[in-house]
C-alpha cells in the first residue's frame, strides 16, 4: 500500500517543509535486491582490543566480514583492536560508514561499556543512510553479577541507540547464548542484519545458541535445493514469503484455501512453484500437506505457518464462531501440523519451521482478544517445541510483524492507520517483503543458531517493546 | 512393439457456472487459459514444453479458429508447445483425451494436455444467411457501382441475426425434445429421474465437503464451487417443478431439475508416459486403456432404439468385447448426465434382453450395474455441463477415484449431439 506521506517527505519540496515544520521524516529504506552487496559502503569494526580472549575472535569476525565482501575498517584508539594496517582505502574516499559493528563479547565490567560509548560517539556522526549498528555480546548466564550486569547493559544501549538513529538506520544486538556458540552461528545473523533484508528489523535482540549450522554453497541462493511449504500464500505477506523463498532457491509449495485458488495459482506461476489448495483446519491437512511434499518433491525442509485470519470484536460482544475460527486457523492448525512434522517421514533433518505471530500477541490489542490469544499462543508453542525440534536437528521460530502495509491495514480508518504507521523508530509501516525476508533468513540452514525465538519485524514499534 | 499405456496425472477445471452468470463476459479463450494456468500451477509446468495440447469448444466463434493454440500462448506453458482444436459436440472433451493418449501410447509424444471449454453466455451470433450473401457479393464487386448494386439487395428481414440454438439441424428438435422421446419410449418415470438428480447433487456436495475436489478445481472469477450445485435439494422440491421437455406428450417427465442447465466452464487433463511422469516426480493417478465411438441414425431410425443420445449404448459392447470385459468388471462408472433420463435409459437398454439381442447382436443382455458405483462424486446434473468441458471433468474425476482406491477399473460413457457417443476405460 502506498505511504503518500513517506513519498512526499522524500521529495525536494517535502524535505524543506518537513524540516521547517519539524515533521517526522521517515526515510526510504534500503531493501535487498538480488545482486546487491551486503553493504553499499565500508564497515567500521570495533571491539575490546587488547584482551587475549577477544583478539583472535575479532580477527575471525573481521575475516568473516571481509569474506562476505564487506570493506572492513578496524577502528583504532581505545575502542579499536589497534591494527591500522587493515584500514581500507575506501574509507578515505567515502566518508560515510554503512555499518558500525562492535564486538562486546569480551565485556566483563561496567568500565568496558565506556569503550562502546567511545566507539559509537566517533562513528555515529558518519553513519550513512539506512546504516546498520550491530553489537555482538554474550547472554547473561548467572555466573557473575558484575559480568551479567555488563552484558544486560548492552540491551539498554542498543534499544536506546535504535531510537536515536535516523535516516533509515537500525541497531540490533546479537547475543551468543553459550561459550560454545562460535562465529559460525554469527555469520548468518551478520549477513541478514547488515543487508537490506533486515530493513524493518530494529531495536531487536537476537540470541544465538551453539547449534551446528550448514554454510550454503552460494550465499545468494541460501535455500537452494530446499522444499518449502508456505500457507496463506495466495496474497499479502504469504505471497511475499513465497516469492522471497523462491528467489533464494527454494522449491515452493504455495498453499491456501481452495476458495483462494485463483490468486494462489497466479502466485505459484509467478515464482515457478506449485499450488496446493488446502484448508489447514481440516483433520487430514497435516497428512495431505506432508504427503504432497513427499510425493512430489521427495520431502519437506521448510514450513512457513503464515495463514491467519482476524475476526475483531470486543470480548463482551464476541460470538463463539469468531472466537473459534481465529483460534482454529491461527493456532490449532499450526499445532497439529507441527506435531505431524516431528513424526517419521515429516520434516527432514535440518528443517526449519517459521510461524507468524504478531505484536498483538505480545502487547495485546483492543478488540483482538481472540487474535492475540492465537498469536501469543504461537509464541508459547514455538518456545515449547524448540527442544523437540532441536533433537530433530531442526529449528522452530516465530516472526512477529508490527504495522505492515497490507490490504488488511489499508482497510483501517485513516487517522488510526496514520498514527499506527509512525509509532516506531523508522516512522513508517513495514512492507510485506520485510516480513518475508526475516522469515526467509530464519529458513536458512545457516540460521540454526536461532531456535524457539520470536523475531519482531516492527521498526522498533513502541507497542509491546 | 506393444503400445504403452498413457498415464493420467491429474486435471484442473474452473467451477462450472450457469449460463449468463458469473462467466457471462468471459470468452472461451479466457476460460481455457485460466484452466491451463491452474493446471500449470498445480503441477509446476511453468515454461514446460509439452508434446501437445488438444482442446475444443462446441460453440465457437469463427475468430477462434486457433482457440487452443491462442490459449497456450496466453498461458504459462512454453510457447513452443503445439496445439490444435477438436470438435465432436459433447464428446469433444473425452475425444481430446483419446487423441493425446493415443499419441502417447504410440510414442509420438511424451506428454500432453487434453482440454475442453464452452460458453453459452458468450456464444457466437451469426449474421443472417441472406445478409451474409449480400455482403460477400458486395465484397466481390469490382467497382463502386457493383458494390452499391449488391448492397441494394439488403432486405429488412435480413438484419435479424441468426441466434445460436442447440437444436439438431436435421430434425429441428432440441436435445431435450429428442431425449423426451427416448424417455417416453423407455418408460423412465419422473420419480426415478428426480431421485437420480438428487443423488447427483448430494454426491457432488459430499465430494466438495471432503476436499476431494481441492486438487481438481481452481476458482475463477470469484466462483469457487459449481454454481448449479444445490446440496440441500430434495425429491419433494424437485417434484414441484413443471416439465419443460416433451410437454405435448400426455405424460411429460423432464424438468429443469432433472436436466442439465446450459453452462459455462472449462476443464483440462494432464497426460503423459509413465517415464515422463517419473522424471517430473508426478504421481500417476490412472491409465487410459481404450475407447470406442458410435453413432445412431436418430433421423430415420427407430424411435426407441435410435434415440439421439443413445449412441453410447452401441459403443459399449464393442469396447467391452475388444477388451474382454463385462459391464460388471468395473469399480466406478461415470455416465454423463445430459439428462437424468439419458443415464436411466442407457442402463435400461443394457439390461433389456430383447434390445441387446436384436440391436446389439449379443447372446445375453449386458446386464445391470451396481448403482452404488455410479457417478459417486456427482456428475453433470449437479455440476452443470459446459459441452466440451464435461469429458475432462469426468476423466480427471475418475482417475482420482481410482488413485484413491489404489486399484481397479473405471468406465466412462458420454453422449453427444448428432447421435454420437464416446465410451472409454481407465485403469489404476
Amino acid at each position: 500500500m502506498a505511504d503518500r506521506y513517506l513519498s512526499l517527505i522524500n521529495s525536494p519540496l517535502g524535505e524543506n517543509v518537513a524540516s521547517w515544520l519539524k515533521l517526522p521524516r521517515p526515510a526510504v529504506l534500503r531493501r535487498y535486491e538480488v545482486g546487491d552487496p551486503l553493504l553499499p559502503g565500508p564497515l567500521l569494526l570495533g571491539g575490546l582490543g587488547g584482551r587475549a580472549e577477544s583478539a583472535s575472535g575479532a580477527r575471525e569476525l573481521r575475516d568473516l566480514l571481509v569474506n562476505a565482501g564487506v570493506s572492513v575498517v578496524v577502528a583504532t584508539g581505545a575502542g579499536g583492536t589497534g591494527d591500522p594496517a587493515t584500514a581500507w582505502a575506501d574509507a578515505a574516499a567515502d566518508p560515510r560508514w554503512s555499518a558500525l559493528v562492535f564486538d562486546a563479547t569480551a565485556a566483563t565490567s561496567v568500565a568496558d561499556l565506556a569503550l562502546l560509548r567511545e566507539f559509537f560517539a566517533g562513528g555515529l556522526r558518519r553513519l550513512g543512510a539506512s546504516g546498520r549498528v550491530v553489537v555482538l555480546g554474550r547472554a547473561p548466564d548467572g555466573a557473575d553479577p558484575v559480568q551479567d550486569a555488563t552484558r544486560q547493559a548492552l540491551d539498554g544501549i542498543v534499544r536506546s541507540l535504535a531510537k536515536e538513529l535516523r535516516n533509515g538506520a537500525t541497531a540490533n544486538l546479537v547475543l551468543l547464548d553459550t561459550t560454545e556458540a562460535g562465529l559460525a552461528v554469527v555469520e548468518s545473523a551478520m549477513r541478514f542484519l547488515l543487508s537490506g533484508r533486515s530493513a524493518y528489523v530494529d531495536g531487536q535482540v537476537i540470541r544465538l545458541g551453539g547449534a551446528a549450522v550448514a554454510t550454503p554453497a552460494d550465499w545468494s541462493r541460501p535455500l537452494q535445493g530446499k522444499v518449502a511449504v508456505v500457507t496463506g500464500a495466495a496474497r499479502g505477506i504469504g505471497a511475499s514469503i513465497a516469492t522471497v523463498l523462491a528467489r533464494d532457491g527454494a522449491q515452493v509449495v504455495a498453499a491456501d484455501l481452495p476458495m483462494a485458488g485463483e490468486s494462489l495459482a497466479r502466485v505459484a506461476n509467478r515464482i515457478g512453484g506449485t499450488s496446493l489448495q488446502l484448508d489447514i483446519t481440516s483433520a487430514d491437512a497435516p497428512e495431505r500437506m506432508i504427503n504432497h511434499a513427499n510425493a512430489r518433491f521427495g520431502g519437506v525442509d521448510i514450513v512457513i505457518h503464515n495463514a491467519g485470519i482476524t475476526r475483531d470484536k470486543l470480548l463482551a460482544n464476541m460470538k463463539p464462531a469468531q472466537w473459534d475460527s481465529v483460534l482454529a486457523v491461527n493456532l490449532e492448525a499450526q499445532l497439529r501440523i507441527n506435531a505431524a512434522l516431528l513424526q517419521p517421514g515429516g520434516l527432514r533433518s535440518g528443517g526449519r519451521v517459521v510461524c507468524l505471530a504478531s505484536t498483538s500477541g505480545i502487547a495485546g490489542n483492543r478488540g483482538q482478544t481472540n487474535y492475540a490469544a492465537s498469536k501469543a499462543g504461537v509464541i508459547g508453542m514455538v518456545r515449547s517445541f524448540a527442544q523437540s525440534f532441536a533433537e530433530h536437528e531442526a529449528t522452530i521460530n516465530a516472526v512477529a510483524p508490527g504495522f505492515i502495509e497490507t490490504e488488511m491495514t489499508a482497510a483501517m480508518p485513516f487517522a488510526t492507520r496514520e498514527a499506527a504507521r509512525r509509532l516506531n523508530s523508522l516512522q513508517q509501516g513495514g512492507q510485506p517483503v520485510d516480513v518475508a525476508e526475516a522469515v526467509g533468513w530464519l529458513s536458512w540452514s545457516a540460521s540454526g543458531g536461532m531456535n524457539g525465538q520470536v523475531l519482531r519485524v516492527c521498526g522498533q514499534n513502541l507497542v509491546g517493546a | 512393439m506393444a503400445a504403452r499405456r498413457a498415464a493420467i496425472l491429474g486435471g484442473n477445471r474452473i467451477p462450472f457456472a450457469r449460463a449468463n452468470g458469473p462467466y457471462a463476459h468471459a470468452s472461451n479463450q479466457d476460460m481455457l487459459t485460466a484452466t491451463l494456468d491452474g493446471l500449470v500451477a498445480r503441477f509446476g509446468l511453468q515454461g514446460e514444453r509439452l508434446g501437445e495440447v488438444a482442446a475444443g469448444a462446441v460453440l465457437k466463434h469463427s475468430k477462434d479458429f486457433n482457440l487452443t493454440r491462442e490459449a497456450v500462448l496466453g498461458s504459462r506453458l512454453s510457447p513452443r508447445t503445439p496445439a490444435y482444436d477438436v470438435q465432436q459436440a459433447c464428446g469433444t472433451g473425452l475425444h481430446t483425451v483419446i487423441l493425446v493418449a493415443n499419441k502417447i501410447a504410440l510414442g509420438q509424444v511424451e506428454s500432453g494436455i487434453a482440454a475442453g471449454v464452452d460458453t453459452v453466455s458468450d456464444a457466437p451470433i451469426a449474421v443472417n444467411e441472406g445478409l451474409r450473401r449480400v455482403l460477400l457479393d458486395a465484397n466481390r464487386a469490382k467497382n463502386l457501382a457493383g458494390r452499391l448494386k449488391a448492397l441494394a439487395g439488403i432486405r429488412p428481414s435480413q438484419l435479424v441475426p441468426a441466434a445460436p440454438s442447440n437444436s439438431e439441424p436435421r430434425t429441428g428438435l432440441s436435445m431435450g425434445e429428442h431425449q423426451a422421446i427416448t424417455t417416453a419410449e423407455w418408460g423412465i418415470t419422473r420419480e426415478a429421474q428426480d431421485e437420480f438428480a438428487v443423488a447427483s447433487h448430494r454426491n457432488l456436495a459430499a465430494a466438495y465437503e471432503s476436499g476431494f475436489l481441492d486438487d481438481l478445481v481452481t476458482p475463477f472469477l470469484k466462483l469457487s464451487r459449481d454454481q448449479n450445485l444445490r446440496p440441500d435439494t430434495t425429491i419433494e422440491r424437485l417434484a414441484k417443478l413443471a416439465p419443460v421437455f416433451g410437454t405435448r406428450s400426455p405424460n411429460p417427465t423432464m424438468t429443469a431439475g432433472n436436466s442439465t442447465p446450459l453452462s459455462d466452464g472449462a476443464s483440462a487433463v494432464l497426460l503423459a508416459s509413465d517415464e515422463w511422469a517419473a522424471e517430473h516426480k508426478l504421481p500417476v493417478l490412472a491409465h487410459f486403456v481404450d475407447a470406442e465411438t458410435a453413432g445412431v441414425d436418430y433421423v430415420h431410425g427407430d424411435r426407441k432404439a435410435d434415440g439421439l443420445l443413445m449412441a453410447p449404448v452401441y459403443a459399449m459392447p464393442r469396447l467391452l468385447e475388444r477388451n474382454k470385459l463385462t459391464l460388471q468388471d468395473f469399480d466406478f462408472y461415470e455416465i454423463h448426465e445430459a439428462f437424468a433420463s439419458t443415464v436411466l435409459a442407457t442402463l435400461a437398454a443394457w439390461e433389456d434382453e430383447g434390445f441387446c439381442r436384436q440391436r446389439l447382436g449379443l447372446q445375453a443382455p449386458l446386464g445391470a450395474i451396481d448403482r452404488a458405483r455410479l457417478n459417486v462424486s456427482g456428475s453433470s446434473l449437479a455440476a452443470g455441463h459446459p459441452f466440451a468441458a464435461t469429458g475432462g471433468r469426468i476423466v480427471a474425476n475418475l482417475a482420482k477415484l481410482l488413485h484413491e482406491k489404489g486399484s481397479g477399473r473405471g468406465l466412462i460413457s458420454i453422449c453427444a449431439a448428432g447421435g454420437q457417443g464416446v465410451v472409454a476405460i481407465l485403469e489404476f
